[in-house]
C-alpha cells in the first residue's frame, strides 16, 4: 500500500466515525415518521432525520471516492456488516418514549454542533465544506431538542419524571462521544480531524446548565458504556440494520 | 398549559421573499408562541418557502360573520361606477 492509499484509507475510516452517527440517528428518527406525538413534532423529527441523511450522503460519496474501488454511497450505507459501522452507542438507543427521543437528540446535538464548529477548520476542503453547511442544520436541531428538554423538565410532573428517567438511562452513553480512536488520533494529528477529547468539558458544562434551567438532575453515574466506535454495538443495532439494509440485500443493486 | 389535551391554535403568516407582504399560510397547534414559530418553520418553510414568519394565536383574530355577508359585501356588487371601467385605454397599455 503506498502512502497515498494509506492516507485515503485513514481519511475514509475517520469520516465513517462521524458519518455513521448521522446515519443511525437519522434511521432512528425516521422510524417515527407518522408516529410523532403531534403532527407538528412528527414533521419536525422527520425534518431532522432528512437533514442527517443529507449530511450522510455527502460523507459517503466522499468515502466512496476515497476508497479507490468501484464503490457508491449505497454500498457504504447499506452493504456493510454490523462490526463495520462505527457509530456511538448513544444514537442506536430505541425510541422508548418522547422523553428518550428528545434526550438522545439533545445529548447528540450538543456534541454534533461542537464537532462541526471545529471540523470546519479541517485541512480537508471537502470535510470543511460539509461541516460549514451542517452547522446551520445542527444549530436548529439543538435549539429544537434543547427547548423540548426545558419544556418537559419544567412541564407536568409526568413529563418531568419521564425525561429525568431518560436522562438517567442515556447518560452512561455520553462519554463515548469523546473517546479518541486510532483513526481520530491520526486524523487530528494530520490536521484533518478534530480532537474530540478537548470538547468534553464544554459539552458537560453546557448540558449541566440546561438541565439546571429545566429543573432536572445531572446524573452522578460514573460508569460509561463504550464499544460502538470500534464496531461493538448494543443488541439494538442488528434490528436497525435489518430494517435499513433489507431492500438492498433482497434486491441487490436496486435503485429508486 | 391550561388545557392539557389540546394546545391552542395559531395562525401562521409567511413572507415568501423580501419585499413581499406576509401572507396567511395556514394554522397549527403549539403550546406557546416560541413553539408555534418552530412548528411553523418545520411545517411551512422546509422547502425554502419563506424568509420571515409571524404567528398569531387564532383567538386574537376577529373575523366577519358569514351570516352578515349580505349587509357586509353585497352593497358593493351593483356599483359599476366604483370600477374604472369607462375609460378607453390605448392598445399600448398592458396589464391594466
Amino acid at each position: 500500500m503506498n502512502i497515498k492509499q494509506q492516507d485515503s484509507r485513514l481519511r475514509g475510516n475517520y469520516i465513517l466515525g462521524i458519518a455513521d452517527n448521522s446515519l443511525i440517528l437519522g434511521q432512528r428518527l425516521g422510524e417515527l415518521c407518522g408516529h410523532g406525538p403531534s403532527l407538528e413534532t412528527d414533521i419536525a423529527i422527520t425534518n431532522m432525520s432528512l437533514d442527517l441523511l443529507g449530511q450522510v450522503r455527502s460523507y459517503y460519496q466522499y468515502v466512496a471516492q476515497l476508497s479507490g474501488e468501484d464503490k457508491t454511497e449505497d454500498d457504504i450505507a447499506f452493504l456493510r456488516l454490523e462490526r463495520e459501522y462505527k457509530n456511538v452507542l448513544l444514537v442506536e438507543q430505541p425510541n422508548t418514549d418522547f422523553g428518550y427521543v428528545i434526550t438522545r437528540q439533545y445529548f447528540f446535538d450538543v456534541f454534533h454542533l461542537l464537532l462541526m464548529q471545529e471540523l470546519q477548520n479541517s485541512k480537508d476542503e471537502t470535510l470543511s465544506a460539509i461541516a460549514k453547511k451542517g452547522i446551520k442544520e445542527v444549530s436548529y436541531h439543538k435549539r429544537f431538542s434543547g427547548d423540548w428538554v426545558k419544556r418537559l423538565g419544567d412541564g407536568t410532573e409526568e413529563s418531568h419524571n419521564r425525561i429525568q428517567n431518560a436522562i438517567n438511562d442515556l447518560w452512561s452513553y455520553t462519554n463515548e462521544l469523546f473517546e479518541m480512536t486510532e483513526a481520530d488520533q491520526q486524523a487530528a494529528e494530520a490536521g484533518i480531524g478534530v480532537d474530540v477529547s478537548k470538547l468534553k468539558e464544554k459539552y458537560y458544562n453546557e448540558i449541566t446548565e440546561l438541565l439546571n434551567e429545566a429543573t432536572l438532575e445531572v446524573p452522578e453515574t460514573k460508569y460509561f458504556h463504550k464499544g460502538g466506535k470500534h464496531g461493538v454495538h448494543t443488541e439494538h443495532m442488528g434490528y436497525i440494520l435489518a430494517d435499513l439494509q433489507y431492500m438492498q440485500r433482497t434486491y441487490p443493486g436496486m435503485k429508486w | 398549559m391550561s388545557d392539557k389535551k389540546n394546545w391552542p391554535l395559531w395562525e401562521i403568516f409567511v413572507r415568501s421573499k423580501n419585499g413581499l407582504e406576509h401572507r396567511h399560510f395556514g394554522s397549527l397547534h403549539a403550546a406557546d408562541a416560541e413553539m408555534a414559530l418552530e412548528n411553523a418553520r418545520d411545517v411551512y418553510t422546509r422547502r425554502s418557502e419563506g424568509v420571515s414568519i409571524w404567528v398569531v394565536e387564532s383567538k386574537y383574530i376577529t373575523a366577519s360573520n358569514p351570516e352578515e355577508n349580505g349587509e357586509f359585501f353585497e352593497p358593493a356588487a351593483d356599483k359599476v361606477y366604483r370600477h374604472p371601467t369607462f375609460y378607453e385605454l390605448p392598445d399600448e397599455l398592458k396589464h391594466m
